[in-house]
């Protein structure tokens, strides 16, 4: 292989650093009109009156919609929201009315201008409190109209395997408590939109910010139905994405009221979220409580594991809501442990309504998992990586999810992080310092997450006339680097320059069909896909080649004689090893596999030309390959399923120095020890790990959507902090275990998201280790740090 | 009310209606959409442009204050067609885009630096850059990207 393992330069790069790449916020379209959306003023009301004259009054309006004037648009996998809303609002971001004018400064303008009445109803923003009596419907119906009694979601996650109270009754340390986790935004830098345009038949065309354009494109096909176009198609295009990091695994309001707006005026209309938009009205990350529990014998292997997690859903389900199908991977298979007890709730609320993000349900299980794990070391005497070592998952094994784990590097992620931290010298050193050395684990999804029928990618491949390979595939490419892997297994697998490789737009209307890309899954799945197609595709130019090569290369050695009647002949017969098994294909030349004469190699772009003219009827190089991983989907009310091809695993550690006097914490280093299977480019994987884990430092350190009573209070970069360069600044050693997974594409593993998921806890273990207290909830902030470092003061003395 | 200045080299000229920012100009009649907005209010630095060399945040300045001077842009660096500047160069092959999203701004803000001080210290690339935000990168790739920037001005000049 030549091309595996090495960088070459990205194919959106340059585009991207001369700032032509183009983006969602730089699409336009003729006679574009824009569209403005007015959103609720309360968290819980009943809409008692809407008032659009003032509104359409505004010159340069050209259309104002509400739930009364177009049709329903129902959404969400649990069909609980409505793109306008009908009755009632259930949070500050319900979108009420929306407006299409010919510039942007006037829809805004138009949708301030809308006048809405209300009657307040009683809220509910706390999950606990909307799950006790009496309190306060989020929905008092379901999407069918029938009456529903309590805020739980219907969604069901569990597992329980062996017999957890037997099992804590027996064991010799047991450690518990309850951890939670923060609302937090993406913050995605380029920020979201979409235009949607008919054209003259009705079909439509959306340009949008998506992670999923063929599933948004059966989303927009159903809006479609519901709007009365019959018979009628979405076609989604996917401009440069700006960030996904899990934004776009749902379809949104906006694109439904740009589709909307769209059809009521005969224009493209294009919805645009500035920043504050983006935090005020774009779904974060859930908050979740977790209690965890664990114990082990006197060796130190861990005998049971109860995990019961709440999550605020806020006010409509989103793919968010199935979180719990992640959190079940570590809360089952993260270490050995044999006897399981999890369970969950997911709660309406009328705060925002969360949706997925990077991990998706990880972090917010590991930190507790990690956490816990760290106290019942200390609980039963022994040290917090020995622990892990002696319940390491290993090769081969089946946990008691079901997951077949074939290749599993935990064992080196841990004793490298140890190594590299060193952990025997510094954990636990009374150094009269405030340092200290923590360490977290983490399995995912590495070979795709089975969370729908299909989990598969297609792939068409095309060759055209100079031997230019043209590569279609569904996946997004939203930064993490998926069109460089794809060049690069093409360019080894098929036998072409990766310069020589070309990747489509991703378009529903060219592209074949893809799940989405999520889950860690895009290279993996689109990968596999590749190698598929680049064995019909070999296959068939070396057919064509046994007609062709052989005309092809008396011609070549015609010239050759012309121009140099000495040149000395082929060094063998090759004429009578012509055979379509012996050719081979490399850098975009066609040649018998025993040869470097150059006499012997044809170009392909010369072979194809003579297949396409062949007298008698020609021939075209388009192959397509449909990919779908050997996993199965779990049922999740047992828990039980292997969910994906294979599993990622890797550990994390960091040295930390606390600020007694301020609770300032200052990272000194971070170890990140990875099992990615094979490395594919690593200077991507590489961006890609170090960018994951300042998002898991973000989560940890700085990061909360603060709200009250439903409101957001930090709706910009001043008061929502994510890390910059400046944060960032501590030295990082990244480690790569390669343990050549047999399920991925020359060996490799999914690696999107795992770079963020044990961050926190890993953090938050070198805290405690530092100073002696443990914060349970993230953010771990200055101010709860020093409340807890004199909590422990006050206790001492 | 009508602005008059240089945009990457070439004389220009814009009106005005009211206070528009530099921002919205470049983006809009001038269009230059290689200069992102991010934030909108000077928090994240995906709008940085030179105006006379110096770094700003297009989306704090109003138009009217660039009458006369100079502004470089993203789409103003490259030195010839199929080329890069040395930033870009550096930034493309040292992996620091991934989104791209905070690229222009990541390289003008590089650019601006290098122009005051071709040689800075790991500390001073994290500090000129502080005002310039990216998810995606972690920032790393990118601090290399623009000592690799200064090592390649260095051989060109
Ligand atoms: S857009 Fe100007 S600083 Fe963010
Ligand atoms: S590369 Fe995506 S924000 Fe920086």
């Amino acid at each position: 292989m030549t091309y595996m393992g090495t960088s070459p330069t990205r194919p959106d790069a340059a585009a991207k650093a001369t700032g032509r790449a183009e983006y969602i916020s730089d699409a336009v379209r003729p006679g574009m009109l824009h569209g403005a959306i007015r959103f609720s003023e309360h968290a819980h009301a009943r809409i008692l009156r809407i008032d659009t004259s003032k509104a359409e009054r505004i010159p340069g309006v050209r259309a104002v919609i509400t739930a009364e004037n177009t049709p329903e648009v129902r959404l969400g996998f649990l069909r609980d929201n409505l793109a306008l809303k009908k009755g009632k609002v259930r949070q500050f971001r319900d979108e009420i009315a929306a407006v299409a004018a010919i510039d942007p400064d006037i829809a805004a303008e138009a949708a301030a201008a809308i006048e809405v009445e209300y009657e307040p109803l009683p809220a509910v923003f706390d999950p606990i409190e909307a799950l006790a009596e009496g309190a306060p419907l989020v929905h008092d119906v379901d999407p069918r109209g029938r009456p529903v009694t309590s805020n739980l979601m219907p969604v069901h996650f569990r597992h329980f395997s062996g017999d957890v109270e037997k099992a804590r009754a027996a064991s010799a340390y047991v450690a518990e408590g309850e951890w939670s986790t923060p609302l937090i935004q993406q913050t995605c830098m380029g920020t979201a939109g979409c235009i949607a345009e008919f054209d003259p038949q009705m079909n439509l065309t959306v340009w949008a910010k998506t992670q999923i354009p063929f599933l948004a494109q059966r989303d927009f096909n159903g809006a479609l139905a519901q709007m009365g176009l019959r018979n009628k198609n979405a076609r989604v295009i996917v401009p440069a994405l700006g960030g996904g990091f899990g934004t776009g695994l749902d379809t949104h309001c906006y694109e439904y009221i740009s589709i909307l707006l769209a059809w009521k005026t005969g224009k493209p209309v294009k919805v645009q979220y500035n920043r504050d938009q983006e935090f005020a009205y774009l779904s974060p990350r859930q908050s979740a409580t977790v209690r965890m529990a664990q114990g082990c014998d006197r060796d130190g292997r861990l005998t049971f594991r109860h995990v019961h997690v709440v999550q605020d859903n806020g006010a409509y389900g989103s793919w968010g809501a199935t979180y719990p199908s992640v959190m079940l991977l570590p809360a089952t298979s993260l270490y050995r442990v044999p006897n399981i007890y999890f369970d969950c709730e997911l709660v309406y609320t009328n705060n925002t309504y969360a949706q997925a993000m990077r991990g998706y349900g990880n972090p917010e299980l590991t930190f507790a998992l990690e956490s816990n794990l760290d106290q019942l070391a200390e609980e039963a005497g022994i040290d917090a990586a020995q622990l892990r070592l002696i319940n390491c998952n290993e090769p081969n094994e089946v946990t008691p999810m079901g997951l077949k784990v074939a290749t599993c590097g935990l064992r080196e992620c841990l004793e490298q992080t140890a190594e590299r931290l060193d952990w025997d010298n510094k954990r636990g050193a009374p150094d009269g310092t405030a340092r200290g050395v923590g360490m977290a684990s983490l399995i995912h999804v590495g070979g795709s997450g089975r969370i729908y029928r299909s989990d598969a990618s297609g792939v068409i491949l095309r060759f055209d006339d100079w031997g230019n390979l043209y590569l279609s595939s569904g996946g997004v490419e939203m930064g993490q680097g998926l069109h460089s892997s794809l060049q690069i297994v093409a360019a080894d697998a098929i036998g072409v320059a990766p310069d020589r490789v070309f990747i489509n737009q991703t378009d529903t209307s060219t592209c074949p069909w893809d799940v989405g890309t999520h889950a860690s899954r895009g290279a993996f799945t689109a990968c596999n896909a590749l190698l598929m197609g680049a064995t019909k595709l070999r296959d068939k130019v070396f057919r064509a080649a046994v007609e062709l090569y052989p005309q092809l290369v008396e011609e070549a050695l015609r010239k050759q004689r012309k121009r140099d009647p000495d040149a000395p002949a082929p060094s063998f017969d090759w004429r009578s090893r012509i055979d379509a098994d012996a050719f081979d294909l490399r850098e975009g030349q066609v040649f018998l596999s025993n040869t470097d004469d150059p006499v012997l190699r044809v170009d392909l772009g010369k072979l194809i030309r003579a297949a396409h003219f062949r007298d008698g009827g020609g021939q075209m190089f388009t192959v397509e390959a449909f990919y779908d991983p050997p996993s199965e989907l779990p049922d999740w009310e047992q828990g039980q399923g292997n969910m994906s091809a294979c599993y990622t695993f890797g550990t994390q550690g960091v040295e930390v120095e606390v600020d007694t006097d301020t609770g300032d914490v200052r990272i000194l280093k971070m170890a990140a020890v990875l099992d990615v299977g094979k490395v594919i480019n690593p200077q991507i994987l590489r961006g890609q790990t170090i960018g994951a884990l300042a998002q898991g430092v973000g989560y940890a350190l700085y990061e909360e959507v603060k709200t009250e009573r439903g409101r957001i209070l930090n709706p910009n970069f001043t008061d929502y902090k994510i890390p910059t360069a400046v944060e960032m600044d501590f030295p990082i050693e990244l480690e790569f275990v390669e343990t050549d997974e047999p399920t991925g594409p020359y060996g490799a593993k999914g690696i999107g998201e795992p770079g963020l998921v044990p961050t926190a806890p890993a953090i938050a273990n070198a805290i405690a280790d530092a100073v002696g207290v443990r914060i349970h909830d993230l953010p771990i902030t200055p101010e709860k740090l020093l409340a807890a470092l004199r909590a422990k003061n006050e206790e001492a003395t | 009310m009508e602005v008059r200045f240089t945009l990457n080299g070439r004389e220009v000229s814009c009106s005005l209606v009211g206070s528009e920012l530099l921002l919205d100009v470049l983006r809009g009649p001038l269009g230059h959409r290689g200069t992102k907005e991010g934030c909108g209010k000077g928090e994240c630095g995906a709008c940085t442009v030179q105006v006379d060399g110096h770094p700003f945040n297009a989306c704090l300045l109003p138009a009217a204050e660039v009458e006369g001077r100079a502004v470089t842009t993203i789409e103003g660096l490259a030195p010839a067609p199929g080329e890069l500047s040395p930033e870009q160069q550096a930034f493309v092959e040292a992996g620091g885009i991934q989104c791209g999203f905070c690229t222009p701004g990541m390289i003008m803000a590089s650019k601006a630096l290098l122009d005051a001080d071709p040689d800075p210290a790991d500390a001073d690339i994290r500090h000129a850059l502080v005002g310039n935000l990216c998810r995606c990168t972690g920032y790393a790739q990118i601090i290399e990207s623009v000592r690799r920037a200064a090592a390649l001005r260095g051989e060109g000049s």
